[in-house]
């Protein structure tokens, strides 16, 4: 009999284990549907790039409210995730506060530490709640918000919640108990925090309080693996993707596009410069451009994953600020839902990039890709280093190359530039002319 | 430039006159400021003239990578053809590709932005700044170009040559890596915007208004047609004035 809550624990962090290890595969392989990059140059950065930009959450504190409450959020993930270990444990062993023998008094600094952090994450998780909800911060209640989106945001917050308050009700009762010498529970010593809850808990038997204790227990260890394979279905995903994402930051100046080596060797050879490597010949040049996710690099498909649709990108986008249909969000979560749709399909043994859609045309809008400035005001914004702008430019690539589908104006550029060498049409003779007025002026003097 | 190759010289550097420079008839003004200064300071430069060609930035931007490998590669052919080393240009767009672009291209130059060399220039006490633009006291905001600041990191150099005119530098709300756009990057300058609520230069302009300033400074040819066309919009054109920095010094020194 004693056995069985083992036997249960064990078949239940068994099951999360393996669903959980299904998700992550799923999500790798959707990613990997991107084409392939290497992108491992400058370790050193790259290592201080995540430790400031994931772990240091440096890019957050551009908005100071909101970074301050998602900072302790943050750590209370990390640290209270000490204390699941614990949990586990003693789920396994079928003993009880494992560690708290073996560490003292630094058993109880760390329960009120903890404790502390899962007052200031239920508290932070409140008033995200209310930015969301009632205050309506603008980012958060844009177009691109509507259904899905937003309930997934409230969900993930009141799950944290609720998992806060598991804490706090099973370290009250749990203290209540070891105080009457019930059984197993060991005194801790002062909960500063829990033993605010105290007088709720203190008229009830003690049996009722073990049943109270127990139930937030199991709530909270089964809540916490639950959540963990939520978070695979969730914007939730950037807690973990946060850090590879920063590793895979593009680090040359943002004003620099790609380079496009089969365009070039095309050039090269049609204005007659020898092409210094002689290139296979039979290699698949592939589309110019992107009009669906395998056009794109897997980091841009990455980039999609982590992110948390913040709206940071969209909040300063210059276009979507003036009313135009580009969001920079949206383009990240188009990536993301047409990643999503693909994969699926092939799991179903659909027909997967086959199936007669694509990003381009049934996602995203030539009209939204033509709205961009190219400003970098997304990029910058974005808190994990998102690029929504090598998106963007790539599906340009597409329209402009493969479907000539660029706006007439545009043509008229590039009209102008083939047949003048310059965006508008001045004849090329006339370039030195402001010249002559240097010049009157310096024989004037 | 030929004229000098063919007397066998070498200038220091190669002024890149860009498109705007070279036709569009407001900014024709910055160029020949920005060449009686260097006159004045006695730099050795060359310009390319007609053998200039667009960098092909917007015809990238807007997707066209085979029209803007043509340009590039060609005027790469012209440059190294006169070996050239440093280029100074007074459009961040000309700077961001010549200098990040070009070099996946063949073309590897040292490539600098005319507010930096106009900074080295007062720094190194070449430029005698007499006061004369009426600039003195004046409070002056400056308008970050997204080619040269978030595309290039570039924030301080203009905001120092301001500086150096001795006038009161009051920034927008939005500045430096958080600047908003003036809406004309990414090849928005050849087309009508896309429909919305707004205009973005206007938009821009509003807060430019709000810091109060009687001159919005530039750095970028596209800039200037922006805010300079929001100024208009908002009927503020007599109070309001918006100058290219070279402007602003050539006018302090009185040439």
């Amino acid at each position: 009999m004693s056995f069985l809550p083992q036997l249960i624990f064990l078949i239940i962090l068994g099951a999360a284990s393996f669903f959980l290890i299904k998700r992550v595969k799923f999500l790798r392989r959707n990613i990997l549907l991107g084409r392939p990059e290497e992108r491992n140059d400058q370790p050193g950065t790259r290592w201080r790039t995540m430790l400031l930009v994931a772990f240091g959450q440096q890019k957050m504190f551009k908005r100071f409210i909101p970074a301050f409450l998602h900072f302790f959020v943050y750590v209370g993930f990390l640290v209270i995730n000490l204390e699941v270990l614990e949990f586990v444990l003693d789920g396994i062993f079928g003993t009880h506060r494992l560690f708290a023998p073996y560490l003292g008094g630094a058993y109880l600094a760390a329960m009120n530490f903890f404790e502390f952090l899962a007052v200031t994450v239920l508290i932070s998780c409140v008033i995200f709640l209310i930015r969301r909800n009632v205050v309506k911060v603008p980012r958060f209640v844009k177009s691109e918000m509507k259904g899905w989106p937003s309930m997934d945001a409230n969900i993930i917050l009141v799950i944290e919640i609720v998992l806060m308050i598991a804490i706090l009700k099973m370290n009250a009762a749990d203290q209540i108990l070891a105080e009457r010498g019930v059984g197993h529970y060991v005194v801790v010593g002062h909960l500063f925090f829990s033993n605010l809850l105290h007088p709720l808990f203190d008229s009830f038997s003690s049996g009722f309080l073990v049943f109270v204790e127990r139930a937030a227990w199991w709530f909270h260890i089964v809540g916490i693996l639950a959540f963990a394979i939520y978070v695979t279905y969730s914007k939730h995903l950037h807690i973990f993707l946060a850090f590879p994402n920063t590793w895979y930051t593009r680090l040359k100046p943002k004003g620099e596009m790609e380079n496009m080596p089969a365009v070039t060797n095309e050039v090269n050879m049609m204005l007659g410069i020898p092409v210094d490597a002689p290139t296979d010949p039979v290699a698949e040049i592939g589309r110019f451009g992107a009009k669906d996710i395998n056009d794109l690099s897997w980091i841009n498909v990455l980039n999609a994953y982590s992110c948390t649709e913040c709206g940071r990108c969209t909040a300063e986008c210059p276009a979507n600020l003036t009313g135009k249909k580009l969001s920079p969000r949206k383009i990240m979560m188009d990536v993301r839902d047409r990643t999503e749709e693909v994969g699926k399909s092939l799991d179903a043994g659909g027909k997967g990039l086959e199936d007669g859609k694509s990003l381009l045309g049934d996602y995203i809008t030539k009209e939204e890709l033509n709205a961009c400035t190219s400003c970098n005001a997304c990029v910058e914004a974005c808190p994990v280093n998102i690029d929504p702008l090598a998106i963007i430019l790539e599906m340009r690539r597409y329209v402009a190359m493969e479907e000539s589908g660029t706006p007439a104006q545009w043509n008229a550029m590039f009209q102008n530039m083939e047949t003048s060498f310059a965006p508008w049409k001045f004849s090329p003779a006339d370039r030195f002319n402001w010249a002559e007025k240097v010049k009157e002026e310096e024989i004037a003097d | 430039m030929a004229e000098m190759a063919g007397k066998g010289e070498n200038p220091e550097v190669l002024f890149w006159v860009g498109c705007a420079g070279s036709f569009d008839d407001r900014y024709k003004a910055v160029t020949q400021a920005f060449v009686k200064i260097l006159n004045k300071v006695g730099v050795s430069f060359a310009v390319l003239g007609p053998e200039e060609a667009c960098t092909g930035d917007p015809a990238r931007r807007a997707g066209n990578e085979f029209l803007f490998q043509m340009q590039a590669v060609a005027n790469i052919q012209v440059m190294n053809g006169y070996d050239i080393k440093k280029v100074v240009t007074a459009c961040p767009h000309c700077f961001n590709t010549i200098k990040n672009e070009y070099p996946a291209l063949g073309g590897n130059y040292q490539v600098i932005h005319h507010s930096q060399f106009l900074q080295q220039l007062i720094n190194d006490g070449k430029i005698a700044l007499k006061g004369g633009g009426g600039f003195k006291g004046k409070k002056i905001t400056f308008h970050d170009s997204c080619f040269l600041g978030r595309a290039n990191n570039v924030y301080e150099a203009p905001r120092d040559v301001i500086k150096a005119l001795d006038v009161e530098l009051v920034e927008m709300k939005r500045c430096k890596t958080k600047g908003l756009c003036c809406g004309a990057g990414g090849a928005q300058m050849f087309k009508e915007p896309e429909p919305g609520k707004k205009d973005i230069n206007v938009e821009r302009t509003e807060e430019a208004l709000a810091t109060g300033a009687s001159t919005i400074a530039v750095g970028c040819p596209f800039c200037l047609t922006m805010m300079t066309d929001g100024v208009k919009n908002k009927e503020k054109e007599t109070e309001v004035k918006v100058y290219d920095l070279a402007e602003m010094i050539a006018r302090d020194m009185g040439i």
